[in-house]
């Protein structure tokens, strides 16, 4: 499917989506609470079929959190970014795309311990790389770090 | 041209030749230092690309073991000279202080490299770098660069024997 072809198709399964050409790839963007059914769509349907999720990271805009997701798919070669935004930085969470991707695994440590989004119904949530005492999330645009970090 | 001729370190000490044999006349410290100073074994330990710049010191075309390096070990027990060749962060440095505690006395230790002295050009502004490795283990010899060149540490490494041999029953001697 090319651009066009892609945006009615989400647009039939999920309204509330946006768009956004002005990248590499179609930027849908869409709020937290409805990205799992939109995904789950995204991957099952044979008309889409995004079978390789190529790139999952989360981006700190200050006043609210957005997890992208970069899907593609081997067969029909079109791709396609998802990003969620998360309006609630104090309380972060977003369904876990782990069930569906299982490469999401990983990536969703990695984001969880740098940027503190809480994937529910992740299958083993913990810290991927930093220590397991660690406090804080180091990506985030207000972390601080007396010890280590110099303030410009 | 000028090929500077590489000298041997001698033995330090007078060899007496009798009639079945010879009578050595030295200092203790003298031989021990020199034994030390000459069977240097290096810890097989590289953290980053660093490491990759220790690897060909070792290899022919520079060739460590002229001086004495030979037997690069893999385990800390066998080993009495530690390079840390590249970028310690805060989730490595237990395992070098452990790595360091491990390697039976005398030891020694040569920070290489940027980030192994200071944190290095590109890491001393982040979250999880620890800002030189003398913050973990004490140091003997540090070698500037990104990563240094192989004459580089060579140079360290000579400069380390060097240290070894002004030392005193283990001390080092005052200047």
């Amino acid at each position: 499917m090319n651009n066009e072809e892609l945006k009615s198709a989400i647009l039939a399964i999920q309204p509330a989506a946006t768009f956004d050409e002005s990248g590499e790839f179609l930027n849908v963007h869409i709020s937290s609470e409805l990205l799992l059914p939109l995904m789950l769509e995204l991957r099952n349907n044979k008309d889409f079929y995004f079978d390789y999720l190529f790139c999952e990271t989360c981006i700190d805009w200050k006043d609210h959190l957005m997890m992208v997701y970069h899907l593609t798919s081997k067969s029909l070669k079109h791709t396609l970014v998802v990003k969620g935004k998360i309006s609630n930085r104090d309380n972060a969470e977003i369904e876990s795309v782990a069930g569906i991707w299982k490469t999401a695994e990983f990536m969703e440590r990695e984001v969880y311990e740098l940027f503190g989004v809480k994937f529910l119904n992740h299958p083993d949530l913990r810290k991927l790389i930093l220590d397991d005492y660690w406090t804080g999330y180091p990506l985030r645009k207000d972390y601080s770090d007396p010890v280590n970090l110099i303030e410009y | 041209m000028d090929v500077k001729e590489i000298k041997q370190d001698p033995f330090p000490g007078l060899v007496e030749p009798t009639d079945d044999g010879a009578i050595l006349v030295t200092k203790l410290d003298d031989v021990i230092n020199w034994a030390r100073s000459n069977s240097l074994w290096p810890l097989y330990f590289g953290t980053s690309c660093c490491a990759i710049e220790m690897m060909q010191t070792g290899a022919s075309r520079h060739d460590w073991s002229r001086f004495g390096f030979e037997v690069a070990r893999a385990t800390p027990r066998q080993a009495d000279l530690i390079i840390i060749a590249g970028t310690i962060v805060i989730k490595m440095a237990p395992v070098l202080k452990r790595l360091y505690d491990q390697m039976p006395d005398p030891k020694y230790v040569i920070a290489m490299g940027a980030c192994a002295i200071s944190g290095g050009p590109f890491y001393y502004n982040t979250y999880s770098v620890v800002k030189g490795a003398d913050h973990i283990i004490p140091v003997d010899i540090y070698i500037p660069g990104c990563p240094p060149r192989p004459e580089a540490l060579l140079h360290g490494m000579i400069s380390l024997q060097e240290k070894i041999k002004h030392t005193h029953n283990g001390q080092q001697k005052r200047a």
